[in-house]
């Protein structure tokens, strides 16, 4: 696989996990209710919920992927266009909860949609290769 | 106190996320998708200390989205962030020395009004 190939596929696993864990951490938290700063049972409550920690997890391996996509591309490049999971969660919520998208949201998804498009057509990574010996993973 | 959350969770991960970059390019880059090399990743990050500052950034960033979930509809976090897109990218020339184009600025625009339009 070539390089910018692996960047690309890195960066659809990060898009793909942060919908997810965002989607299971926004249900399980409803279930569970309103928590109270002042209440630290009401923290260690929510983590009883099935789809809190199911959440919890998809967004800790959200996060490695995201250091890992970091490690290979710039953040200009990688925070517009991992912002597409904004217009996932959108459409999501359209076609498969049925719900009502306004015109001003359907404005919002059509112009990120342009961003991301925009700025993956540029090179991930503008700033200096590291040298080979800190290509982790190529050489063992 | 919604918008003294949004405001945390803005600076927090716009910290988070110009400490990480920094942090992983530093270490070098994962060349390879392996769990051994994934793992041998996770591990060098708990001894990077820009990376750790970073998830610690983002660590108060994520309680304070907790807890503006239990208060608020998701929708209200979201105009907010939007301006933290151009923060990011205005860091990422000037303190991570990237290559910021004109596209990557008109990216960067349009996924910000796209993200503030997406609260109507």
């Amino acid at each position: 696989m070539n390089e910018t190939l692996k960047t690309r596929a890195l960066t659809a696993y990060v898009i793909v996990a942060n919908v997810a864990g965002n989607l299971m951490l926004s249900h399980g938290m409803r279930v569970v209710g309103t928590l109270s700063a002042f209440e630290p049972a009401s923290y260690l409550h929510a983590f009883a919920n099935p789809f809190v920690i199911a959440g919890v997890c998809v967004l800790a391996s959200w996060m490695v992927g995201n250091l890992g996509l970091l490690s290979r591309a710039d953040l200009s490049y990688v925070l517009p266009v991992t912002s597409s999971s904004y217009v996932l969660i959108a459409l999501l919520g359209h076609f498969v909860l049925g719900e009502a998208i306004s015109a001003g949201r359907w404005a919002g998804i059509l112009t990120i949609a342009a961003g991301v498009m925009v700025v993956g057509g540029t090179a991930p990574r503008t700033t200096p290769e590291p040298p080979p010996e800190l290509h982790h993973g190529a050489y063992q | 106190m919604k918008w003294i959350l949004v405001a945390i969770i803005a600076l927090c991960n716009t910290l988070g996320d110009v400490c990480n970059t920094a942090g992983m390019k530093r270490w070098g880059e994962l060349h390879e998708f392996s769990p051994a090399a994934i793992g041998r990743m996770v591990l060098a990050i708990l001894r990077n200390p820009l990376v750790l500052a970073g998830l610690a950034a983002m660590a108060v960033a994520f309680g304070a989205l907790l807890k503006l979930f239990s208060i608020a509809n998701v929708s209200f976090a979201v105009p907010a962030t939007a301006a933290s897109y151009l923060l990011e990218t205005l860091l990422a020339k000037y303190i991570l020395k990237e290559h910021v184009g004109w596209q990557r600025w008109a990216g960067a625009a349009m996924v910000a009004l796209g993200v503030a339009l997406l609260s109507l």
